[in-house]
């Protein structure tokens, strides 16, 4: 427990992917650890690991990471072949160190999905989440001609429902947890969002439409409804998501005023 | 220098209107002539890129990130001021001006503050049109309540993620003009320098995270929204890549930094476990509504809090502001508790901790009640201290937050380098010596959204059409001087690793330039930063190369500004004789030991101008001028 000095620290063994870029081939480098406090989070654990490598001469981890409080949604680390290490509903920032055990072998591989390349070791890249948002996760509006915000009232139930989807971090746990590498539960948290809110209602058509076929441009895989991406999700995204996806996606090719 | 603020005169409620009438616009088919260089995507740089696009001029965004969404912006939790008076509680444009002027204790612009409050409005019509979910009520309005003190419920919130959905608000106006192509934006690209020619910042000069690639961007005007400096302390609650880069670059360039000593810091955040903390984790200040904090009356007394009996325990926010309680301002709470751990009444195995105690208001209103309220924060401290908070009283102790100064800037939001603008945490303007708990997100959006997209266009109207090519000496030039820096980092082979020296810096500052601060103790961090720095240049080991991803380079040149920055706060805080906000002066007390503000010496913004390495800094002032409020004494007795 946290500053009552009760648990003993913590020897471990970590294998961690090293990749020098893109382009280069990768493999799983062995490091000993010793002495880990169970109080650290687990990216504590990754500092503790680079200040010893970079004593030694050798170059320290690449991983993304920067709020350290599980809202920013960079920090995506593949642990022990779980988004996100073992504890639910929790991101690799903010899974502490007393989830394991002394003597334990720790494997720590970056996301893999084609549509997330490598940079370098722990760190990929994750733009094409941000084309799929480019491609309609947004209201068209510009700035100045807003309504007044209690113009139109939304129902408390609508609201928070729409509120849930929005909590989505961006980090893509659900595309590294899928064996299909689908970014269903991504895409359809932002469509959800609007689809359930009248802000969304004017580009509700187009908007599933744009966003889907850019998913597919990415090249992300399609959905089979295996559901690991809602049971890997760090903030608890619901596989309802995806039914209201489809729902949306079916009832707009089947009406599409989406001319040309 | 003499620091004009161009704040406008007459009447304060139509000094915003009378400004827009009066400043220049662009011609609507020339605003495709123009290149705007926006640095940061957070609340601020997010709004300001999206806005300026949508009116037509051609803009660059940068950011560190992977992402613009991942701005730091995104962890704030609490909530949004806005003088919509939607509860019919008596708020008003003036209270939120005049709260917020108080609140800063007198340290801020009356004319920013005021144009602050009256587009608090607009930006909450915006958000809700953007399809930001914010709560509502059961019939359909949006819900608000009361925060960190305040006398109306005029904060707008979306449960404890209130800066996520603003961001993410943000970010989708950003993606859609990305989609237009009307914004340009560069992920994983740091700033490193800014350009000036002829007097006037005419770009930025980038390296690319990925490849370490340096390039320069030329543009007619650059906006910096790159947040504040608390990294300073090395642990604060900002994220960890957090920085003062861009702004510092800035100020050595001629851009005058302003009242760089006014930090905040939070009373509730989760305590320092061990020397390996990263950083510190903030639990919302609306735990102080109903959790008690406290401490053993006796000196070292190790006991476990429930062995403790009732009259061995010092409430001592309660025993000393009856009227107030445990919902004294953040700088009175926060200097409280280093107060009574000072005297070695603090708890947990560093000592360094106070207690918040849920146990009344859990006998009071049940565990199901607190439950509902706090539930998911009391989750987030079961899962980063392993202790649950519904069976012991939680470990508090005060934290950097925030930064209430930064680059100084003028009424249209410009630095004193004509054609470099600073918004967001990353100016000084508007929250004087203290920031208002839900007014950060406030002030992002704000200088975003509603007040640089009017004044730029002022600035723009007024210089030469014609774009600079990168091609131009000037470009060439910072980009050896940031060549040569980078090179110089790698080649110092030294033994003492980035973060070690960050760490013994961070000590420094929140040692001697933190809650509580006495000229002797400034005098020491001053010559001792100043030896760290020195030692930094000589003994850092910089590993990897400058043309990859090398996150250890990316440290070194941010820790090596910080060091510059540290000694700059020192000399701010030793400049001002007084104790304001959350500038606590040891020599400037009352007799109760309460901050002792001087206005009739001290009513100034300061303004540091840089004038070479290893030059002092020469300070330059802006004096604040009331016209309407009357300077009182805070007093939470």
């Amino acid at each position: 427990m946290a500053g009552s000095g009760t648990s003993a620290p913590l020897d471990l063994t970590l294998r961690v992917w090293r990749q020098k870029n893109r382009n280069a081939d990768g493999r799983l480098a062995e490091y000993p650890l010793k002495s880990i406090s169970p109080d650290m989070s687990f990216l504590e654990m990754l500092d503790v690991l680079n200040e010893q490598l970079i004593r030694g001469g050798d170059e320290p981890v690449v991983f993304d990471h920067d709020c350290r409080e599980g809202i920013c949604g960079s920090c995506n680390l593949f642990i022990n072949g779980r988004a996100h290490g073992p504890e639910s509903g929790t991101t690799t920032c903010q899974l502490h160190m007393r989830k394991f055990k002394t003597g334990d072998t720790i494997t720590v591989e970056p996301w893999r999905a084609g549509s997330f390349p490598i940079n370098k070791d722990l760190s990929v890249d994750r733009s094409a989440f941000d084309r799929i948002i480019q491609a309609g996760g947004y209201v068209s509006i510009n700035t100045g001609g807003a309504p007044d915000g209690n113009e139109i009232p939304v129902p408390k139930s609508i609201a928070d429902r729409a509120f849930e989807a929005a909590t989505c971090i961006g980090c893509g746990a659900c595309v590294a947890a899928c064996p299909n590498s689908s970014a269903m539960l991504f895409t359809s948290a932002k469509v959800a969002q609007l689809a359930l809110l009248p802000q969304g209602q004017v580009e509700r058509k187009t908007r599933v439409e744009n966003m889907v076929a850019q998913m597919d441009i990415e090249g992300f895989g399609a959905c089979s409804n295996i559901g690991s991406c809602a049971a890997e999700c760090p903030v608890g995204i619901s596989l309802e998501n995806i039914a209201i996806l489809n729902r949306e996606f079916i009832s707009a090719k089947a009406t599409s005023d989406n001319i040309g | 220098m003499i620091l004009e603020s161009k704040a406008p005169e007459g009447p304060l409620a139509q000094r915003w209107d009378a400004h827009k009438f009066n400043v220049k616009l662009v011609n609507p088919a020339n605003k495709r002539k123009y290149d705007i260089i926006v640095v940061g995507t957070g609340l601020a740089g997010a709004s300001a890129a999206a806005t300026l696009a949508e009116l037509g001029y051609n803009v660059k965004a940068f950011t560190y990130h992977d992402s613009p969404r991942r701005a730091h912006s995104i962890a704030a939790q609490g909530g949004i001021n806005a003088a919509k008076n939607y509860q019919n509680d008596g708020d008003s444009i003036h209270r939120l001006f005049y709260d917020t002027i108080k609140g800063g204790d007198y340290r801020a612009r009356e004319a920013n503050v005021y144009r602050l409050a009256q587009v608090s409005v607009d930006i909450i019509d915006q958000c809700v049109a953007q399809g930001v979910p914010f709560a509502r009520e059961y019939g359909g309005l949006l819900a608000n309540r009361s925060f960190g003190g305040a006398q109306v419920s005029r904060t707008f919130y979306a449960r404890g993620q209130t800066g996520q959905q603003l961001l993410l608000g943000a970010y989708s106006a950003l993606q859609r003009q990305i989609a237009y192509g009307k914004v340009k934006m560069y992920a994983r690209h740091e700033m490193l320098d800014v350009v000036t020619i002829d007097g006037r910042a005419r770009g930025i000069v980038t390296r690319n995270l990925i490849t370490g690639a340096i390039d320069s961007h030329s543009a007619h005007a650059v906006l910096l929204c790159t947040g504040g400096y608390g990294n300073v302390f090395y642990l604060s609650t900002n994220a960890k890549n957090s920085n003062v880069t861009a702004a510092w670059r800035a100020h050595k360039r001629g851009a005058l930094m302003a009242n760089p000593c006014f930090t905040q810091i939070h009373p509730t955040c989760i305590p320092v476990s061990g020397d390996y903390q990263s950083k510190l984790t903030l639990m919302s200040e609306s735990l102080r509504n109903d959790g008690r904090v406290w401490v053993p009356k006796a000196k070292g007394d190790k006991r476990r809090p429930s062995d403790i009996p009732e009259d061995e325990r010092d409430y001592f926010l309660e025993r000393k502001y009856p009227a107030f309680g445990n919902l004294v301002p953040r700088d009175v709470a926060s200097r409280n508790a280093k107060q009574a751990c000072d005297e070695g009444r603090g708890v947990g195995s560093t000592g360094l901790a106070v207690y918040l105690d849920f146990a009344d208001a859990i006998k009071r209103d049940s565990l199901e009640r607190v439950s509902q309220k706090y539930g998911n924060l009391f989750e987030m401290y079961e899962k980063i201290t392993g202790e649950n908070p519904y069976q012991q009283p939680m470990r508090i102790y005060p934290a950097v937050h925030y930064t209430m100064g930064g680059l100084w800037v003028d009424y249209n939001l410009m630095t004193t380098v004509p054609g470099l603008y600073a918004l967001g945490e990353a100016n000084f303007s508007d929250h004087g010596a203290n920031r208002l708990g839900a007014s950060a997100l406030m002030q992002g959006l704000a200088d975003g959204y509603f007040v640089v997209p009017y004044t730029i266009g002022d600035y723009l109207a007024r210089i030469p059409l014609a774009p600079v090519p990168t091609t131009h000496p000037a470009f060439k030039e910072i980009e050896a001087d940031v060549q040569a820096r980078t090179e110089k980092l790698l080649a110092i082979k030294g033994t003492r690793t980035v973060d070690d020296f960050h760490k013994a810096l961070g000590h420094l500052m929140w040692d001697y330039c933190g809650m509580s601060r006495s000229e002797e103790g400034l005098r020491h961090a001053k010559a001792e930063i100043s030896k760290l720095r020195a030692e930094f240049w000589r003994d850092v080991r910089v590993t990897g190369e400058a043309a990859e991803l090398n996150q250890t380079l990316e440290k070194a040149g941010r820790v090596a500004d910080f060091l510059e920055l540290g000694e700059l706060m020192v000399d701010d805080a030793l400049d001002r004789n007084e104790s304001c906000g959350g500038h606590f002066r040891e020599e400037y007390q009352t007799e109760e030991g309460e901050a002792l503000r001087d206005d009739d010496n001290f009513a100034y913004v300061a303004a540091w101008e840089y004038r070479g390495d290893n030059q002092p800094e020469v300070l330059h002032k802006e004096e604040l001028v009331f016209e309407n409020v009357k300077l009182t004494q805070r007093s939470y007795k």
